[in-house]
């Protein structure tokens, strides 16, 4: 039996290649676990929406923030990481933060569009996810301490896009206006026409 | 969405009176342990036979259609889009090294805590305990073996020869082939034999480019297909065909593909012959030393722990590779301390796996004026090509790849672009296409590789739990190399750009083809059942499941189950109206 393995099979495969969106999350090369796990306020799900917008904007059809992308990385982050992986997230943002307002005199959720955008693209260039390679060992377990340990402040960048990209594109808005969505195809074509600026068909499963 | 209830396939089942009520009926004429794919064959088989069958599963019952509670669950509606959360991972330590843990379908696998195994080296058992067993979350791939995998072992001196050749089976994968659906496409390859075929799903543009140059350059001798599937393309047997979603594993509300509740569940029970008890765990079965028969079996209610005996003419025992295994070590032990077919000293043994995760992928040119529309439950299949004819590669036996072509989505990274509008709109495009593929390949069958009961650990229930001692040796390490490096020749000649190779590692288990352990056999010295699944200690028991197995091919298991299960059932049928058994 095989289950679902042949699609787990093609998606490692695949995964070999660059991705900011693995099948797991981002896990840290962290030492050690240290503090407890994050919690976000109001004004932290207020900046992590301003955050995931700049990401993914508003264009045709609506970004991020529309999307929900603060609530949903406060959950994924609070759900789906480990405390010491939540401590660093929390450090970065907290880091982030601080830069911001050191360079501009002003806070990220009050910054000019502008200037948000180029800062993330600062950290973008910086931060770049370096190609997934495949897992040696046990699987399903924690990262072994490598002693290349990221810092706080790429992780937090890291994981912030991996989020933003994955809850926006499984989002409703999307699934349904970023990309096309059809619940049941009831046929497959293997080669259907496309044309350059067609958006493409929603296909990740899970 | 409304729309769709209308096409749902139509379960055959009234209600559900064929779940036992009460306990007041203790006597049948054949009891199936288990529900999986082989018990559902067995319960199927039997019935239409017109034998009154008790069907026990050791979980819950899961309805067809109405308890696929998230089949129909859009993306946005799973809380963390399928991805795991720490407290699924610490609960499921087993279930989290793989894809297998998932927020999809987390009620389709066993409860670890309650169900405890010992891993004496590492082992991954992925287990499902309910109605319909794995049938519901498997890889639906079903290929025939042929006289290449029933003649190797005998050919090259390895454990014992198996006591059936293709010929035997041939009529029986007819059999199964024609109930349970499986599409694919003939191709007149004497190593994976051609069967009854439901149209085959389609390779995709890329795949059929690929396909030509690897034909071209191999002059034949490799060859890809579309993956022979237990996926219907057409109406069958009153299911609906295939729509595409590629939600297999969340259970199918059309039928569209084999489970034991879509297929043969229903057709038991329009018998009228079939009573399902979920919660019934099969604690042993009943040995009667006088008779040299099985009388029946041991229950323990897994909701109540209170246990019942029933009683039947004929037992088949259809738990799954490792659990039959159990159940028959917990049988007959005032005779044999080993239990019941441990006369052999094989019983527990010979336990086989296919290993996998080493293969290739690369990144395709061109083609970007073409797309993929509907999600194809499946990929594509490169039948086994290495040591047909004892060529010598340094290993026994050989390996088959499972692969896909696509284009590449909306989580690919796009390290040049700025984040903002630039990445929003060029993830909204597809991207280049990529195809990778990856091998299964044989395990040998090794004494050495074996369960064992302990003792000393018990489960929820108070029962011993398996305890597993099994690895893979030089022949699949020396394989793997192979797996890898075929791989990356075949789609380097394919034109294919960026090639690399990888081998991601094995852990037994992980394959979830769990075979040996109670294999079949000329001898009864030396194997446990005869070449009709019976038992040679009690002739009235049957094991169907992956238990059987002698040796593993390299090609999916679950297809020989079947043809294996209705072929003992008839034979367990003739038997009994000759007085036999």
């Amino acid at each position: 039996m095989d289950m679902n393995r042949r699609q787990a099979v093609i998606k490692m495969a695949l995964l070999m290649g660059a991705t900011v969106v693995g099948p797991r999350l981002l896990a840290a090369e962290f030492g050690s676990g240290r503090g407890s796990s994050a919690r976000f306020g109001t004004d932290d799900i207020a900046l992590l929406d301003e955050l995931g917008d700049t990401i993914i904007p508003d264009t045709d059809v609506p970004g991020a923030k529309a999307a929900g992308i603060g609530e949903f990385i406060a959950m994924m982050v609070n759900d789906c990481l480990t405390p010491s992986e939540q401590a660093g997230f929390a450090d970065g943002l907290a880091g982030f933060s601080k830069d911001y307002r050191k360079r501009f005199g002003e806070s990220f959720v009050a910054g000019k569009p502008a200037e948000r955008l180029a800062f993330l693209n600062e950290l973008n260039r910086r931060n770049q996810h370096r190609p997934r390679q495949a897992r040696r060992g046990r699987r399903g377990e924690e990262p072994a301490v490598s002693g290349r340990e990221i810092p706080n402040s790429t992780y937090f960048f890291r994981t912030l896009k991996e989020l933003t990209i994955l809850g926006y594109f499984t989002s409703e808005i999307g699934c349904t206006q970023a990309l096309r969505f059809v619940e049941v195809p009831g046929r497959y074509d293997g080669n259907a026409d496309y044309r350059p600026g067609e958006h493409n068909w929603f296909t990740e499963v899970r | 969405m409304a729309g769709i209830a209308i096409i749902f396939h139509f379960s055959s089942s009234p209600l559900s009176n064929h779940i036992m009520a009460s306990n007041s009926t203790r006597s049948f004429d054949a009891i199936v342990i288990g529900s999986g794919i082989s018990g559902g064959w067995a319960a199927k088989e039997l019935t239409g036979k017109g034998l009154k069958v008790l069907l026990l599963e050791r979980g819950r019952n899961i309805e067809h259609i109405k308890d696929y509670v998230n089949a129909l669950r859009p993306p946005w509606k799973t809380p963390h889009r399928g991805r795991n959360t720490v407290a699924a991972k610490a609960a499921h330590p087993v279930l989290r090294r793989a894809y297998v843990l998932n927020e999809g379908n987390p009620d389709y696998w066993v409860d670890e805590t309650e169900s405890p195994y010992v891993e004496k080296k590492p082992f991954d058992w992925f287990r499902g305990y309910q109605v319909g067993g794995r049938s519901l979350m498997w890889g639906r791939q079903s290929y025939r073996w042929s006289d290449l995998d029933f003649e190797a072992n005998s050919r090259q001196g390895i454990a014992i020869d198996w006591p059936i050749r293709y010929s035997e089976i041939a009529p029986w994968y007819d059999h199964a082939e024609r109930f349970a659906g499986i599409s694919g496409t003939k191709e007149g390859l004497p190593q994976l034999p051609d069967g009854q075929f439901l149209p085959g799903m389609e390779l995709n543009v890329v795949e059929k480019d690929v396909a030509a140059r690897i034909k071209k350059h191999f002059n034949d001798s490799r060859r890809l297909i579309i993956a022979r599937v237990a996926n219907i393309t057409e109406p069958h047997e009153g299911r609906v065909n295939c729509q595409y979603r590629n939600k297999c594993w969340l259970g199918c509300p059309f039928g569209a593909y084999f489970s034991t509740q879509s297929s043969t569940l229903p057709a038991a029970v329009k018998t009228g012959n079939l009573t399902l008890r979920p919660f019934s765990i099969v604690t042993r079965l009943l040995y009667d030393r006088d008779r040299k028969r099985a009388g029946g079996v041991e229950v323990l209610d897994a909701e109540t722990n209170a246990t019942y005996e029933f009683k039947a003419k004929i037992v088949f025992v259809c738990a799954s590779t490792l659990n039959s295994a159990w159940v028959l070590m917990n049988s007959a032990t005032d005779v044999w301390p080993g239990g019941l077919g441990s006369s052999s000293g094989e019983l527990g043994h010979n336990i086989m796996d296919h290993h996998f995760r080493a293969g290739a992928s690369g990144r395709v040119e061109g083609f970007t004026d073409k797309i993929v529309y509907g999600r194809r439950p499946t990929g594509f299949y490169i039948p086994r090509f290495r040591n047909l004819t004892d060529e010598g590669r340094g290993y026994l036996r050989g390996f088959g790849y499972q692969g896909g072509a696509s284009r590449q989505s909306w989580t690919r990274e796009i390290a040049e672009l700025e984040v903002g509008a630039p990445l929003k709109e060029a993830l909204r495009e597809p991207g280049e296409w990529h195809i990778g593929m990856s091998a299964f390949g044989e395990i040998l069958p090794y004494h050495d590789n074996r369960i064992t009961l302990d003792h000393a650990r018990k489960d929820k229930w108070g029962l011993p739990v398996l305890a597993m001692d099994c690895k893979i040796r030089d022949n699949e390490m020396k394989m793997r190399a192979d797996m890898m490096n075929d791989a990356a020749e075949m789609l380097e000649a394919a034109g294919v750009k960026d090639v690399r190779k990888n081998d991601s590692g094995y852990t037994f288990g992980e394959g979830i083809h769990e075979m040996g352990s109670a294999r079949m056999g000329h001898d009864p010295k030396t194997s446990v059942l005869n070449s009709h699944n019976q038992v040679w200690d009690a002739k009235n028991v049957f094991v169907t499941d992956g238990s059987c197995m002698v040796s593993t091919s390299c090609v999916n298991p679950s297809l020989t189950y079947m043809a294996l299960t209705a072929r003992a059932a008839a034979f367990a049928v003739d038997e009994l109206k000759r007085g036999n058994l």
